[in-house]
């Protein structure tokens, strides 16, 4: 008992070192390095104009992803769960497929798709819009990066609720938009949350994909991740690193509410009934 | 017709509501956005990569400094995988089974990668353990620097897999072992590691597929020299940005059947995992 004890110690020790140097020093470090220079340097690296438009870029980004991708999973999450059998697995695929592919690989194949001689050149052309090195090719690429996170969460839970509930609305008389606003809804609202926060952190942060459709021009193209990295590149520590600290408390309260979410989550799968 | 009559009533409860529930209609639109959104580009790259044929292709997808990029980034892929399995497991385990104070703060800590920006996970080794290290300790421009930028990020997939099947893990069977004599390194090597096994693996078959594409947080650690240092998503920037749009696509495919042959492997995994449970 005493070895078994002593061999739990160690491994807690260890994980609380391992996930110390990992995870929380580095995070700590990157507000101390932002503020090197004292606060008023990063605050002026943080409200320059470049800065601004380059956040300004990212919420507008996120701001069409975000919803068009939670109105899309959560049809995609009925279909994969609730649609016709023989659809389930080569749509499930294709839901999934984004998390294998590499962002950058996404970013070349819009390029190739809306560039010079790509498929969609000449239609997206006559119809007088500019997609590549601008905000649609920006949020092509980032609702093709965070489309599968609201459907893997919410087809779990369809599966785990059943078609009672629904089927026993329906035979009280209830249309199916009032079945599914009525009942399906509150259901799962819980990992529709769950997965809205996952996609909007994935959207905030997306770098590799929006970096290569973007053409990366400061004040116009650059999302704060972009930006990040040119600051870096061109030896301004102080104002990758404030828009470093910008991004990392987007994501401590990203962290919050995933927290928070998947209690509630958890919550919600207990209180469904059993089968 | 008997036949329709007979299943009518007692199969088709789900069939019945699809229909009516306009399915079809709002399916196929789902269906064409998701060609339009994923496929369409997709196969965009597959038509351009293999433009000038097959030769080409191969040519392009295996020149000398793809090769070398392949090599590290699988290489580091699979360490970053395999330090995973080890690492992520012994945190479920403290997770699940220990108890301190702070636990829950630890618990929270775990999902920090899946938050945090690529780009700014790499910003933020480089604070601490860059040029101008302030504990001196200095990884940039090296492999190791890598290694543990691919950690950072895939941290949490190992650990969530496992988490839950250690919940649900029934410690009848541990205590019915050590009644029996077995001491706790057998334990845990003979009933406890058959059980995570394919939970282990799937987290770190993801791990390992998230670690090939990782772009954001290696581009700023290393000076990503060609045939050295430089990692395969970021050579495939290097390419697109100096418009060698060709070789770009057909590393770029390359690179993506890596990535799917890792989740055709994981999605195996999870079946295989499945019918164990079962």
């Amino acid at each position: 008992m005493t070895t078994e004890r002593r061999g739990l110690l160690a491994m807690r020790a260890f994980v609380l070192v391992y996930l110390t140097l990992l995870l929380v020093l580095p995070v700590i470090f990157v507000f101390r390095q932002a503020f090197v220079d004292g606060f008023g340097a990063a605050w002026t690296a943080i409200t320059s104009s470049a800065a601004l438009d380059a956040l300004g870029q990212t919420l507008l980004v996120a701001a069409i992803a975000v919803p068009a991708n939670t109105v899309l999973g959560i049809g995609l999450a009925l279909l994969l769960a609730r649609g016709p059998r023989w659809l389930r697995a080569p749509l499930g695929a294709v839901v999934s497929l984004p998390l294998a592919v590499p962002p950058v690989v996404i970013g070349v194949s819009l390029l190739l798709l809306f560039g010079r001689h790509g498929w969609l050149e000449g239609p997206t052309a006559s119809l007088g819009l500019t997609i590549l090195f601008s905000w649609p090719g920006m949020t092509l690429a980032t609702i093709f990066i965070s489309l599968p996170f609201v459907a893997r969460e919410v087809v779990p839970l369809l599966r785990e609720l059943g078609t009672e509930q629904e089927d026993a609305a329906r035979t009280l008389g209830a249309g199916s938009w009032q079945t599914f606003r009525r009942v399906t809804f509150p259901a799962i609202r819980p990992a529709i949350a769950y997965g809205v926060v996952l996609t909007t952190a994935r959207a905030i942060g997306e770098f590799g994909a929006v970096s290569v459709v973007s053409g990366r021009f400061v004040g116009q193209t650059q999302t704060l991740p972009v930006f990040i990295q040119n600051r870096e590149d061109n030896l301004d520590p102080v104002a990758a690193y404030a828009a470093a600290v910008v991004l990392a408390i987007i994501a401590l309260l990203v962290l919050a509410l995933m927290i928070r979410f998947q209690q509630r989550k958890e919550t919600a799968w207990r209180s469904t009934p059993a089968v | 017709m008997a036949e329709a009559a007979a299943t009518l009533p007692v199969r088709s409860p789900r069939a019945v509501p699809w229909r009516r529930a306009g399915g079809p209609l709002a399916g196929g639109i789902a269906v064409l956005w998701l060609s339009l959104v994923v496929l369409l580009p997709l196969a965009a790259l597959t038509s351009s990569a293999f433009d000038d044929g097959l030769g080409a292709f191969w040519h392009q997808a295996t020149s000398e400094r793809a090769i070398a990029a392949f090599k590290l980034t699988l290489g580091l892929s699979a360490a970053a995988a395999a330090i995973n399995a080890v690492v992520g497991t012994a945190i479920a385990w403290v997770l699940v089974r220990d108890s301190f104070r702070g636990k829950r703060l630890v618990e929270g800590v775990i999902d920090l990668p899946f938050a945090m920006p690529t780009i700014v996970a790499g910003l933020t080794l480089l604070a601490i353990y860059g040029s101008k290290s302030p504990v001196g300790i200095d990884i940039s421009y090296t492999r190791a620097g890598l290694l543990v930028a691919l950690l950072f990020v895939t941290l949490p997939f190992v650990v969530r897999a496992v988490q839950p099947v250690l919940l649900d893990f029934d410690a009848d069977a541990e205590a019915a072992a050590a009644s029996l004599g077995a001491g706790p390194l057998t334990i845990a090597r003979r009933i406890i590691l058959p059980v995570l096994r394919p939970a282990i693996l799937s987290g770190a078959a993801l791990a390992f597929a998230r670690a090939l594409g990782e772009f954001g947080a290696v581009v700023l650690i290393t000076d990503n020299q060609p045939y050295h240092s430089e990692y395969a998503s970021v050579l495939i920037f290097s390419q697109q940005e100096s418009s060698t749009a060709a070789s770009a696509a057909a590393v770029s495919v390359a690179l993506l059947v890596l990535s799917l042959v890792a989740l055709v492997a994981l999605e195996y995994l999870e079946r295989r995992s499945v019918r164990h449970d079962d």
